[in-house]
């Protein structure tokens, strides 16, 4: 029985270290730059992929290729965001007409970045092994890709904290997301941290994609939604705009689902939604969500 | 009206001459462009961006396959359109009640959930309890199918026409200006929304009801896909919601490329869609629609000063 439970918790820990990276992303780039990214699966996808092509085609090392993919989605996301959103945003007469247009730019988005994969990659899933001997823990057998996906997206999670809380860069992110105008006022360039915090989603997006093409198989162009949706559901637990909340609700949401499935796997989606949105009628504001 | 009855000979004699592939996607276009006016008659004007269509469409299509099932029609077809239409009627107005705290991005964020919520559930269900995975609704003739889209059609725009002249169309359009405003006003907002929501749904729900027998076979994954919800958007924005009938010209651009272009190109179809849809975003806030009433102002303005030109010259003249 304790077994099982480790079980249940080291793998709902592995899901949960790679939601709340998908989620960290997403909330960058809704709460502060206010862009609710329907392509941000998308960029998963992108990370995912590319992996898989520089693995089996140029024998690159996983963990390696995300020093050359995460730098180039990075710059996409911050170039998408400096000329494009930037544009609507001048365009646009109010804030809320600016989130309404950036969320149907990006339909646009998903549509353009998941049909160029689908001519690039066909919907063939695309999987390789790396690092899959299987390690004991416990008395339990583990994939050592797991364990390092795990160890690495915990890093990367407490190192994005410590950028935020710490760095000056952060504090103007947090500036910024506290209250745009003021900011900008304060003497930060928002027309530099905006695109920022939106090509670091991105760039956590790709990571999250690299990850996952290294621990589950079978990534196709089409996998983008359904990290989207997680990362909603995260971002809506944690708190829009909180970067602790969203780290903390994607572990939550990762061991409620492998306790799920240990019950019965077809119910865990439903376990999800049925959270999500009892979550948003009782408190839209989320956990650590301020207001 | 001539234009109008022009529409419905065209509908009535189109299966008597066309092959029954054209037939089909004609009924498939009529389903888009019920699905974009509906959904631009309660989202148009108050702001509140539903992405729910999918879900609504799914009940229809669900209730139609269970009620008029391939072994046993439990009730007649026109009978289980309505029903279609009151269940998402009903649905609509739950969701309506239970959202209504829910402003701008969440109202958008719950209704994509529950797209996906409702598709998980029904799988569930009939994987687990009826063990089954789908649904043979039973077979109606394609010109059948043609004509009660065509009347669901109808019944659609003229509610569109007259919410849009009522007092409902103008308490949304307060709603969608400044909220709390239109509440000081008297405006009680949350009736308001609430009712066109389940009335838009309502309709989504009858032309789900009768798609069902023209997919044939239905699955939660068919009747709950997602671009059920994402395309009448596009297409309603694409067309333009300051107009009346600019949901109708994108429904029919949008549905019309779809059914003649994306079976033979997917991928090049939906790139440069989504290419499309950025482009009208930026450049045509006020859709096609906005984009043949400037022409038309200008065609207007070039004629009147022509005729001020030649007005002057004869001026000259005399």
């Amino acid at each position: 029985m304790p077994e099982t439970a480790l079980r249940v918790v080291v793998s709902g820990l592995l899901n949960g270290s790679i939601y709340a990276l998908v989620a960290m992303g997403l909330s960058l780039q809704y709460g502060v730059a206010r862009v609710l990214n329907i392509s941000h699966g998308e960029f998963i996808m992108l990370g995912a992929l590319t992996t898989w092509t520089l693995h089996t085609s140029f024998g690159i090392n996983p963990l390696l290729s995300v020093a050359i993919s995460g730098p180039i989605l990075f710059a996409i996301g911050f170039v998408l965001y400096r000329t494009l959103f930037t544009g609507l945003k001048n365009r646009s007469p109010s804030p809320a007409v600016f989130e309404g247009n950036s969320l149907l730019v990006t339909f646009g988005l998903l549509f353009i970045i998941q049909n160029i994969a689908l001519l690039r990659w066909s919907s063939l899933p695309r999987s390789y092994k790396f690092l899959d001997s299987v390690v004991w823990l416990a008395g339990s057998a583990f994939r050592l890709n797991r364990l390092v996906a795990l160890a690495i997206a915990v890093v990367v999670g407490v190192a994005f904290y410590l950028f935020l809380t710490r760095s000056r860069p952060g504090k103007a992110i947090r500036a910024a997301a506290q209250d745009p105008g003021t900011a900008g006022l304060m003497g930060i360039n928002i027309n530099w941290v905006l695109p920022l915090c939106f090509g670091l989603g991105a760039f956590l997006a790709g990571l999250a994609g690299v990850l996952i093409s290294m621990v589950y198989q079978g990534s196709t162009p089409f996998m983008g939604l359904s990290y989207t949706i997680i990362a909603l559901i995260v971002v809506v637990l944690g708190g829009l705009g909180s970067i602790t909340g969203s780290f903390v609700g994607g572990l939550i949401l990762g061991l409620i689902g492998s306790l799920v499935s240990s019950w019965d796997m077809s119910f865990v989606l439903i376990a999800f939604y049925a959270i999500f949105m009892i979550l948003l009628l009782i408190r839209p504001t989320g956990i650590f969500g301020k207001k | 009206m001539g234009f109008f009855l022009l529409i419905t000979i065209f509908i009535a004699t189109f299966p008597l001459y066309a092959k029954l592939y054209y037939v089909r996607a004609l009924c498939t276009i009529l389903m888009y462009i019920v699905l974009a006016v509906s959904w631009a008659m309660f989202s148009g004007p108050t702001g509140y961006m539903s992405l729910a269509p999918a879900a609504f469409l799914g009940v229809g299509i669900y209730i139609s396959a269970v009620l008029y099932g391939q072994n046993e029609a439990l009730l007649p077809l026109p009978v289980v359109i309505l029903i279609g239409a009151l269940a998402s009627f009903i649905l609509a107005l739950i969701v309506g009640l239970v959202t209504l705290r829910l402003k701008g991005i969440y109202f958008a964020i719950f209704t994509f959930g529950l797209v996906v919520l409702l598709s998980e559930l029904i799988l569930w269900v009939e994987l687990n309890i009826n063990e089954i995975s789908g649904r043979y609704p039973r077979y109606v003739s394609i010109d059948i199918i043609l004509y009660i889209t065509f009347g669901i059609l109808v019944a659609t725009l003229l509610t569109a026409y007259f919410i849009r002249r009522s007092r409902l169309g103008l308490a949304m359009q307060s709603i969608g200006g400044n909220e709390e405003a239109a509440e000081h006003m008297g405006v009680n907002t949350t009736m308001v929304k609430v009712i066109t929501f389940a009335i838009s749904a309502a309709f989504m729900g009858a032309i789900g009801a009768i798609t069902a027998p023209r997919i044939v076979y239905v699955h939660a994954a068919v009747a709950f896909n997602l671009n059920y919800s994402f395309l009448p958007v596009v297409m309603a924005v694409m067309g333009g919601m300051g107009q009346f009938y600019g949901p109708v010209i994108g429904a029919i651009v949008l549905a019309f490329a779809e059914v003649r272009l994306r079976p033979f190109y997917p991928y090049y179809y939906m790139l440069t869609f989504g290419i499309i849809l950025i482009t009208i975003i930026f450049f045509l806030p006020a859709g096609l629609a906005g984009l043949i009433q400037r022409l038309g102002d200008r065609l207007g303005g070039l004629i009147s000063k022509l005729r001020k030109g030649s007005e002057a010259e004869q001026h000259a003249n005399t």
